[in-house]
């Protein structure tokens, strides 16, 4: 097995293409590391893109906020403006294992890992951000709710590497929030997760809304229904009705070892309409 | 004991009941403290065990040829290494046959073949070149489905024990037992309510954070060294000398230090592979086992199924208690507890009527090992469930109900033997006048409490205690320290001595220095080892007397010992200066040579133990999600001898049983595999889900011990199921019989009880 650090996005492409055997992105390693340990990979290459210049810098430009793919979690809470302006998607990010997790872990690594239960995936397709990706053939950017394919599978190809993940600016009387279920209170993996994304107008009303859902379906998923029913409203009680109907109605879950299939049909709708009504406070609204 | 052992209620204590700091703490907190993988040998291999992935199968061959083959492997062993010295002895072959699968692989996990090489890349390629040829077996892991007659039969030459006559068809049945007395029939015909309820609890595992380790280095000449983490690392020479068919004075076993073990470490795993790898690579082999191993191949608990039938007059007096306990054991027969849950169910009472049925059954699970009063938390879940429904059927309060019919002095027990001097009572009364009794609950949130028994053991202990020039102490001690037993062990012995807590240093010796020591279990060591080292130091004052007596030139009996110092016994004994234990131990050399101290005998006398928990919840009705938001533990621990840690295992062991009420479980698949061999998973309670846990010590000396000490360790883990369980039915107005009471469990319960407009059984 080798290990590399390469200071640049294009050298660690190329050395990522032209690996014939098993090659890995090493971020915070919170995953890799695991999977490397019990055995579940036995990778030839394994590139760390904690060198590469710009990895770990949060930059505030004119379209929103970029993040690079190796800022850690605690990075993430201690930047006074991106908590600011995206509080959801920070706690979300923050949400990740514990204090040492939180050290490493990274949400590109969480985006990639391409987990169903992934904590700050569903927080960042509410927030509408988008991954900009650097491979062998150049730059693309695309909705980060198109990375996940199923559980453990991208859309990546070889050689392609997450270089920054980019919220949008906000609008004002903007908020979002992100929720979790677990049975315990931390170092838990979510049995159902909710991320809401609203902007109202002067008078309380919703005028946008975005609604994800995690670990209710293979992938995150992005529920337009729930968006729809809270979008006109001021999230009167029927509004959240609606809303909270639309999310169950939106899983497709499994029953497993975490939690069964009507437990994660119910709860979602319960923690959809907790996280709106911290959205909307967020965003101003009563 | 001899009566002169009886504790001295007037006796004034300068160390014991004092909190100094624990001796192995520098050590624990900075990593120099060295746990099991820590050990290393010269030239030492890495050990892998292969296993099972079938929860039942014949195993018609094992091909290790191209493993064997493999460059850097030094040995491969299989059934075929541990030819069969156990003569007779069918627990011993039992214990073999888990560590090392013969006819049959008899669980997911069960170990079927193992390989030493230089390397762990090199080691898990050769268990992949290892070729098992499995008959898969249907196979079954729910107690009541194995108990049906048409369940698959694990074991077709067992024929069910302790039932007349005897079944002449093979079941899964291992062994029926009975306990009570009096007639239950005409019990339950003098009642006025009855009720009858079915519970049922899922398997949970000891969950320490040290995973099984173990080094062998085993010579040419047969002779052995082991260093291991262990409860008992006689038992372990004893066990493993056994099955290689060496002598057991040629096995020398060191125990390293315990990063936990709750009863899962007294048996053996990996300790015996690795002295056979190592016998046969002639280089030490060193077993490491991974999380995922130690969750599907050692000792979980038992799974349970329970029937509970109580009655009571009008006024709250039990005219009846009938229970009926089937406990899975795992593949083998006599490994459940369900002998010590039937004994315990009942025993917080007062009886005239009571039976107590318990069914040890097999099924396709790892084999069941001790775990923290092994049988009695589920047991106590189902009996503590129906008397809280029986005292609110009453209109009674609880804790009068469970005061009017608790066990007293006298009291025949449920199991059999009539108390002497018992705390239940007092836990009681000290519950009810307890602060957090009367606090007010907030929304969704409801109270619980149950009260608990446990037996407490005794058991052989051997101790040296030896006395360096300079004065200061050394004790060697065999019983491993799980629970800070050194410090209390140290304590004791400043206490006899009249000297300072740090002049004395505890050593926990291996087998080869001292005689045998029963494993630490049952919470005996610092009752039966702390009385060992008790009477080893009234040894030592004996001899150190007596070179006081040889130095004045005066008679043995004319001096005595008093706090430090040896002492003319009176006047007449003559005029001299005493002699500190420095002076003594500084002449020794002069005036006969080393002086220690020995005891070694088997204790008895343990005296059982009592708790009563107090138990807060709070219910997030529509998520089912659970919080425990206080929780007071009240025990009596006859004689607190460090009181931190009395305190510490009242705490850990209501930390246990909230895991094991709220979330942990076994969970199988369709396929008899284990889905959740993991701490991700298997959900043991973190920090952050816990309140401080609140404990109050009472003293009610046992007259079996020179200070009246009680074992501590076991009891606080039997009430907290059925505390939790009654608090949830009272935060959520739905009862709860199946553990755990996991979020979706709850939820469920309370969506049920709305649909049906009624409070029914979840
Ligand atoms: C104790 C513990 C607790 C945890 N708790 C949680 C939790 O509560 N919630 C949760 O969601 N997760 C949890 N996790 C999982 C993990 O911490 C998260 O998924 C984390 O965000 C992964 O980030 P990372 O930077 O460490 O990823 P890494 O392990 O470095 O990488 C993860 C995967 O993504 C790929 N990858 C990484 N970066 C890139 C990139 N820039 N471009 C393309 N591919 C890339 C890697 O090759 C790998 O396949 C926990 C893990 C542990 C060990």
């Amino acid at each position: 097995m080798r290990y590399e650090r390469p200071t640049t996005l294009k050298a660690a492409a190329q050395m990522l293409a032209k690996e014939k055997g098993q090659a890995f992105i090493l971020a915070g390693g919170t995953d890799l590391l695991v999977r490397l340990r019990t055995g579940f990979i036995e990778p030839d290459l394994i590139v760390d893109i904690k060198g590469i210049n710009g990895s770990k810098a949060i930059q505030k430009t004119a379209t929103g906020f970029k993040i690079g793919a190796a800022v850690s979690g605690a990075e993430l809470g201690e930047h006074a403006a991106l908590k600011k302006a995206w509080p959801g998607v920070v706690e979300a990010a923050n949400l990740i294992g514990s204090k040492q997790v939180q050290g490493r872990c990274t949400m590109s690594g969480n985006l990639c890992n391409a987990s169903p239960a992934a904590d700050s995936v569903p927080a960042l397709v509410a927030a509408a951000a988008k991954a900009v990706i650097v491979g062998p053939k150049g730059k693309r950017t695309v909705a980060v709710e198109e990375i996940p394919v199923g559980p453990g599978k991208t859309s990546l190809k070889k050689g392609e590497i997450i270089e920054s993940i980019v919220l949008p600016k906000r609008p004002p009387k903007s908020g979002d929030a992100y929720l979790r279920f677990i049975p315990r209170t931390e170092m838990d993996i979510a049995v159902v997760g909710v991320g809401v994304n609203v902007t109202l107008d002067g008078k309380g009303i919703v005028t946008k809304a975005r609604v994800a859902l995690g670990a209710v379906a293979p992938t995150v998923r992005l529920v337009p229904a729930a968006a729809k029913a809270l979008i006109g409203t001021k999230m009167d009680k029927a509004a959240l009705d609606a809303m909270a109907a639309a999310c169950s109605a939106a899983c497709s879950p499994i029953d497993d070892k975490r939690g069964t299939r009507d437990f994660r049909i119910k709860v979602a709708g319960v923690l959809a309409r907790r996280a709106a009504l911290i959205a909307r406070k967020r965003a101003g609204g009563k | 004991m001899p009566l002169d052992n009886a504790p001295d209620s007037k006796r004034k204590y300068n160390v014991v009941g004092t909190r100094p700091l624990r001796p192995d703490g520098i050590d624990k907190v900075t990593g120099r403290a060295k746990f099991g993988a820590d050990a290393t040998a010269p030239g030492q291999l890495v050990g892998r065990i292969l296993r099972s992935p079938h929860a039942h199968a014949k195993i018609r061959s094992i091909d290790t040829s191209k493993a064997e083959k493999l460059a850097g492997v030094k040995a491969v062993i299989t059934r075929d290494d541990f030819p069969d010295h156990t003569d007779g002895d069918s627990g011993l072959y039992d214990t073999m046959y888990n560590i090392m699968a013969r006819e049959k692989a008899l669980y997911e996990g069960h170990a079927v073949a193992a390989v030493a090489a230089t390397t762990p890349a090199i080691a898990r390629q050769a268990l992949k070149l290892i070729k098992v040829d499995y008959e898969v077996l249907p196979h079954v892991t729910d107690v009541d489905d194995a108990m049906k007659s048409n369940a698959p039969v694990l074991n077709n030459k067992m024929f069910t024990d302790g039932v007349d006559p005897k079944p002449k068809k093979a079941s899964n049945v291992a062994r029926r037992f009975e306990f009570g007395h009096g007639d239950v029939e005409a019990g339950f015909k003098r009642a006025d309510i009855i009720v009858e309820r079915s519970f049922k609890t899922e398997a949970t595992h000891q969950g320490y954070i040290e995973p099984h380790a173990a080094l062998a280095s085993m010579s040419p000449d047969g002779s052995a060294e082991l260093w291991c983490c262990t409860q008992g690392h006689y038992m372990v020479r004893d066990v493993c000398a056994r099955i290689l068919g060496i002598d057991i004075s040629r096995l020398r076993v060191t125990q390293s230090e315990i990063g936990g073990g709750f009863g899962g470490k007294t048996t053996v795993f990996i300790e015996p592979v690795a002295l056979a790898l190592s016998r046969k690579a002639n280089r030490p082999v060193k077993v490491v086992m991974t999380r995922d191993e130690v969750f599907k191949a050692t000792g979980p608990t038992s799974a349970t199924s329970m029937d509970i039938k109580i009655g009571v007059t009008k006024d709250g007096l039990i005219t009846a208690a009938d229970g009926t306990f089937r406990y899975t054991g795992g593949p083998f027969a006599g490994c459940s507890p369900a002998e010590f849950g039937a004994m315990s169910a009942f025993a917080q009472f007062h009886l005239d009527n009571v039976r107590a049925i318990g069914y040890d059954v097999l099924c396709n699970r790892p084999k069941t090992i001790s775990y923290r009063a092994p049988g009695a938390p589920m047991a106590n879940f189902a009996v503590e469930s129906v008397i809280e429904e029986l005292a609110h059927k009453l209109g009674m309060a609880p804790i009068d109900f469970r005061i009017k019919n608790a066990a007293r002095e006298g009291t025949r027990s449920s199991y059999g033997p009539v108390y002497g001097q018992i705390g239940l009572g007092a836990t009681l009364e000290a519950a009810k006048n307890h602060p957090h009794f009367k606090a007010p609950l907030g929304p969704n949130q409801g109270r619980g409490m149950a009260a608990g028994f446990w037996f407490n053991f005794g058991g052989q202990s051997c101790v040296s205690l030896n006395i360096p020039i300079d004065g200061t102490i050394t004790v060697s001690v065999g019983s491993p320290d799980i629970g800070g037993s050194r410090a209390s062990m140290c304590m004791m012995v400043a206490e006899e001595l009249g000297i300072g807590y740090d002049q004395v240093r505890a050593i926990i010796a291996d087998t080869s220095s001292l005689g045998h020591n029963d494993v630490t279990d049952g919470s005996r060591t610092t009752f039966a080892t702390g009385m060992a080292c008790i009477l080893a130091a009234r040894d030592a004052i004996k001899k150190l007397c007596a070179r006081a007596a040889a130095t004045w030139g005066i008679p043995e009996d004319a001096v005595t010992w008093e706090k430090g110092y040896a002492k003319p016994a009176g006047a007449n004994a003559g005029n001299f200066q005493p002699l500190s234990l420095k002076e003594i131990a500084a002449a020794s050399p002069g005036t006969g040579g080393p002086i220690a101290g020995h005891h070694e005998y088997s204790a008895d006398g343990a005296g059982v133990s009592f708790a009563t928990h107090i138990c807060d919840i709070e219910i997030d009705q529509e998520t089912g999600a659970s919080k425990i938001v206080r929780y007071t533990v009240i025990q009596d621990a006859g004689k607190a001898v460090h009181p931190s840690y009395v305190e510490g295992q009242f705490q850990g062991g209501a930390v246990q049983g909230i895991g094991w009420a709220l979330n942990e479980e076994y969970i199988y698949g369709k396929d008899g595999r284990l889905q959740n061999a993991g701490f991700l998973d298997y959900r043991i309670p973190v920090c952050s889900d816990l309140p401080m846990i609140d404990t109050m010590i009472l003293e009610i000396p046992n007259p079996g011990h020179p200070y009246g000490v009680r074992g501590v360790g076991e009891t606080s883990i039997v009430p907290p199921l059925a505390a939790i369980a009654n608090a949830v039915a009272a935060a959520t107005g739905v009862r709860f019989t199946q553990l755990p009471m996991s979020p979706p469990r709850i939820l469920k319960g309370i969506e049920d009880a709305k649909a049906s407009g009624a409070k029914k059984a979840a």
